[in-house]
């Protein structure tokens, strides 16, 4: 019935099947936990060297287990309700954040080898499967369904508080998650265009070498326009505009205590380990090795970890690359997120995927070399002028404004 | 395992159901319209079509929804609506009669085809095969067939949809002094 995973056919509780799906769950379970908890201190302590100061230091080694002191002190705080809440809404709405955070998780290949076309199963107890939860061939599809279900917990979290703050800020958040979402599907559809597959599987199957890598193949663009998108969709710095504490208190979650405010905190730093999956799975490979010198795997002496451990290694770069977002950049005024998203990158990532569509027909009508610099040519006129038009609208419009007494 | 997710998901969409038109307040309306959209999803993965399943909560519980959390929010709808005004006064009868006729009709349908089961077209065969083929033969099936015998009706409404924005925008912006608006043309206020 579920054609997910070859795995799955003809499952019976307590067959070896059935442990092995278990003990994924319960690694990506985990995994995920701890990841989530190392992230909370590794980003305070790497803004903390940033900004000259040595952070946490006094929980265990380094500070390490300062996040476990925070959400043991956190879960033993009182449950305040707000009298003007509505109770019912206001208690789900954590776990509608929390839970298509770890959902991601199980679409994310973490592991495996895909060495010479091999499709990235490996062998566990005696039973070949692939080093993710689930394979389903709309695999790219569920991360764009998960991410636009996130949006429901924080926009219900303000509006559930009965509190003006707490709606501000989540009328502020969904409107941005709605807008750059139609950016980040996108760029995501160029990579499904040059993928050829919508299984985040086949994805890192077709990125073999460095310049299969789809960063390289979609050519940059559409990697840095997800890489926008996809921080606007965290609500992180410099698009923290959610959480503003200079307008808003503390944004969306400014009622809400205890247990409930740590089920926000955990789910936004795993939405950032999870976007940052995303990213290396379907721009950088994910757990392909990196070749750019030669055809040799530096880590083919981990064995059948090597995948993984390149996963690792990749997710760390976009970890401390958000980190380094937060310490430097200063936040965005609304009407600036709201430009760059409407006005720059849905029409540039829309040029970018009709050239990338352009190309794709050339390469499968077998175009020449000339007819290929041709329609290129073509495609780049047409981006122009339309960016030309753009352009024209919107000091149009601008104009309009001015006359009418805006401020901006 | 079949009759299992059918009987969850199908309370999951006939609850939620219900609970569009029980609940009082709009937002726990709007909630339960979720709880269905998400069960028609498993209904649809349980028929091996994901990308329907994906597509049905990206558009309809993804953006929909939340465009109507964003009226009731922005708008702030009152707790409850007083039943007693009506404002139209033929609506409720009308309704009725509606909801009766669609009943029966959708009655019909069930009845007529468990007698008749159509045998499936050699053709209809062929492309039933390739979308059950589970390695992205569906959503194949499916491009093939929107963009090939259907892309006209696909085209049509993508038109229809550029119209609607188009005039959104008209309504929506103020009308400078001395202009002529779509109102004022039309010999309204």
């Amino acid at each position: 019935m579920f054609a997910v995973d070859s795995l799955l056919d003809g499952i019976t509780v307590f067959s070896t099947q059935f442990l092995v799906v278990l003990i994924k769950v319960v690694v990506i379970f985990v995994v995920g936990l701890v990841g989530t908890m190392l992230m909370v201190w590794f980003e305070r302590k790497v803004i903390a060297y940033m900004q000259n100061r040595v952070g946490p230091d006094k929980a265990g080694p380094k500070g390490l287990l300062q996040t476990l002191a925070d959400g043991i002190k956190l879960f033993f705080k009182e449950d305040l309700i707000p009298e003007k809440s509505d109770r019912f809404v206001f208690k789900l709405a954590p776990y509608l954040a929390f839970v298509p955070a770890f959902l991601v998780w199980s679409v994310i290949p973490l592991g495996g080898d895909f060495s010479n076309g091999k499709d990235g199963t490996v062998s566990i107890l005696g039973k070949a499967t692939k080093l993710q939860l689930a394979d389903p061939p709309v695999g790219v599809l569920l991360l764009l369904a998960l991410s636009s279900v996130a949006v429901y917990g924080i926009m219900l979290a303000g509006w559930s508080s009965g509190s003006k703050y707490p709606l501000l800020g989540s009328v502020r958040a969904s409107a941005q998650m709605v807008s750059y979402e139609a950016a980040l599907g996108l760029s995501l559809a160029t990579v499904i265009l040059i993928a050829g597959t919508l299984s985040t599987s086949g994805i890192v199957a077709a990125q073999s070498s460095f310049t299969r890598w789809h960063v390289v193949a979609t050519g940059v663009l559409p990697f840095i326009i997800f890489l926008l998108a996809a921080t606007a969709e965290l609500n992180r710095p410099p698009f923290d505009l959610v959480e503003a504490e200079q307008e808003l208190v503390g944004g969306f979650n400014t009622e809400y205590s205890s247990i409930r405010f740590a089920l926000f905190f955990l789910a936004e730093f795993m939405n950032t380990i999870t976007m940052s999956g995303v990213i290396v799975t379907l721009f950088f490979g994910g757990p392909q090795p990196l070749k750019i010198f030669g055809n040799a795997n530096v880590l083919s002496f981990l064995g059948p970890f090597s995948g993984t451990v390149w996963m690792l290694l990749k997710v760390m770069v976009f970890l401390y690359i958000y980190v380094w977002f937060r310490a430097t950049l200063p936040r965005l005024r609304y009407d600036q997120l709201m430009n760059l998203g409407w006005k720059l990158l849905i029409p540039l990532s829309l040029g970018w995927f009709m050239l990338i569509a352009v190309f794709r027909v050339g390469s499968d009508k077998g175009w020449s070399q000339t007819e290929r610099y041709v329609a290129v040519a073509i495609g780049i006129a047409v981006m122009f002028a339309g960016a030309g038009l753009l352009r024209l609208a919107t000091r149009v419009s601008a104009r309009n404004r001015e006359r009418e007494g805006a401020m901006f | 395992m079949e009759l299992f997710v059918f009987v969850v998901a199908a309370a999951m969409v006939l609850g939620g159901a219900v609970g569009v038109v029980v609940r009082s307040h709009p937002v726990h309306a709007a909630l339960s319209l979720v709880l269905t959209l998400f069960g028609v999803a498993v209904l649809f993965i349980a028929q091996d079509a994901h990308f329907l399943a994906a597509v049905q909560v990206i558009v309809y519980a993804g953006a929909i929804v939340v465009l109507f959390l964003f009226v009731i929010m922005l708008l702030g709808v009152d707790n409850a609506e007083d039943l007693h005004v009506e404002p139209f006064k033929v609506q409720r009868p009308v309704a009725s009669v509606v909801g009766a006729g669609l009943m029966v009709l959708i009655g019909t349908a069930i009845i007529v085809s468990r007698k008749a089961a159509v045998p499936p077209s050699p053709q209809s065969q062929a492309v039933q095969d390739a979308a059950l083929d589970p390695h992205d033969g569906n959503i194949k099936a499916l491009a093939r067939d929107l963009f090939s015998d259907h892309v006209l009706a696909f085209e049509l409404t993508s038109v229809l949809l550029v119209i609607a924005v188009v005039a959104t925008v008209l309504l929506a912006r103020k009308p400078r002094p001395g202009e002529l608006t779509v109102e004022s043309k039309a010999g309204g206020r």
